[in-house]
């Protein structure tokens, strides 16, 4: 059993000390720090680009370190029109992606196949990955990006962080903290 | 030359006086005629625009003499046509321009399926490389000589070619494992389209819309 102690007012550490789970400390980290896998693939990549740029500034959500690799990155922005041509590699991006990562299917092709009926385009990425957030438009507007970045923070911040990610640390600190 | 400066392509022409330095763009036209004669087998006029129907075994001399000694320097496109139920099946259009003359010529020949072959045009205007690629991708006409004829869309190994008329709209099934899949798409009916209007997005968005009778 772990000692407790009775605390006494400390001026020092006033107003720097919050209480909270450790679930929830985790998910506000992991959601105000979401680095993307930019999946452009058609002109969904222009809104994409614009929604990163000055105007609409994505770093307001913590979501702007945008790098061509998907090692470090968190949630992977389809944003265009998947073709069965590249539908193989974009799941191998995202198989390249660590854990935990999350999917976001922007514009009317990503997740639907949209006006692309044809023999040529896959009818939608969540034939192949786990989408979280479905983006409609065609293409959608930079500000509608940014809502289904936000809708992807809230899914995020009500997941039980540790038990889906990290199960054996989750008992780990069970055991310690029973 | 006078044109020398617009005359790169023309590799024919760099050794001797080019035919057209001295030439208006009907005389070019009769110059071929003269050249030609009967293998020039049909002349349609439109619009300034003239088109010869030409036979397959031709096609090679008849575009180098329009290149280099007719200043058609340009290959604006090869298009290709599926005339399925008809005979013979392809139809092959060679779409010319002459840069110094501003002068558009056509050239269109036919092709049967059981030939399903023709020589390539891509050592006299190398533009021709990837229109030939693409016209085998998606027609399945090969080009003899091509210096390189591989699929140019859809991959290796996908075995139908998808804008010949037999192929259905939905798209067949096919799978290559580790390189891609298609599937039949949902065409609930008919052919996904919009309708240009000032209408909601909701009735101007693309769907099957079965046509009226």
């Amino acid at each position: 059993m772990p000692e407790t102690r009775g605390t006494t007012y400390d001026s020092k550490i006033e107003g720097n000390v919050i209480f909270t789970r450790f679930d929830a400390a985790l998910n506000w980290v992991r959601k105000n720090s979401l680095w993307p896998m930019p999946m452009g693939l058609a002109c969904c990549a222009i809104e994409l680009m614009a929604t990163a740029a000055s105007r609409f500034d994505i770093s307001r959500f913590g979501a702007e370190v945008m790098r061509f690799s998907p090692r470090q990155c968190d949630v992977m922005i389809v944003a265009g029109t998947v073709t069965y041509k590249m539908a193989l590699a974009v799941k191998r991006i995202y198989e390249q992606m660590p854990e935990p990562k999350w999917v976001i299917a922007m514009g009317a092709c990503a997740s639907t196949g949209g006006m692309y009926r044809s023999y040529a385009v896959l009818q939608g990425i969540d034939q192949l990955l786990p989408v979280d957030v479905y983006i409609s438009g065609c293409p959608p507007r930079p500000e509608a990006l940014l809502a289904g970045l936000m809708k992807l923070q809230e899914k995020i911040s009500s997941e039980p962080a540790l038990r889906d990610q990290a199960p054996r640390l989750a008992e780990k600190l069970e055991e310690a903290l029973a | 030359m006078r044109y020398s400066s617009v005359s790169t392509s023309l590799r024919f022409a760099q050794t001797e006086r080019p035919l057209w330095a001295a030439m208006t763009p009907q005389e070019i036209f009769d110059s071929l005629g003269q050249a030609f004669g009967e293998k020039l087998q049909h002349k349609t006029e439109f619009r300034g625009e003239t088109t010869y129907a030409i036979v397959t075994t031709d096609l090679s001399e008849i575009a180098k003499f329009c290149c280099a000694q007719l200043s058609f320097d340009y290959l604006l496109d090869i298009t290709s046509i599926d005339n399925f139920g008809e005979e013979p099946r392809f139809e092959i259009v060679y779409h010319l321009y002459s840069m110094p003359h501003g002068a558009n010529l056509r050239l269109k020949l036919k092709l049967s399926e059981e030939v399903g072959a023709l020589d390539t045009v891509s050592d006299i205007w190398p533009t021709a490389n990837w229109h030939e690629r693409e016209i085998y991708d998606m027609m399945g006409i090969k080009f003899n000589g091509h210096p390189d004829l591989r699929r140019i869309l859809m991959w290796d190994g996908y075995p139908f070619f998808p804008l010949r008329k037999d192929f259905p709209l939905a798209g067949l099934p096919s799978d290559m494992p580790d390189v891609a899949f298609t599937k039949v798409t949902p065409l609930e009916g008919g052919p996904f389209v919009t309708v240009p209007s000032t209408a909601g997005s909701k009735d101007r968005e693309p769907r099957a819309r079965p046509r009226e009778l």
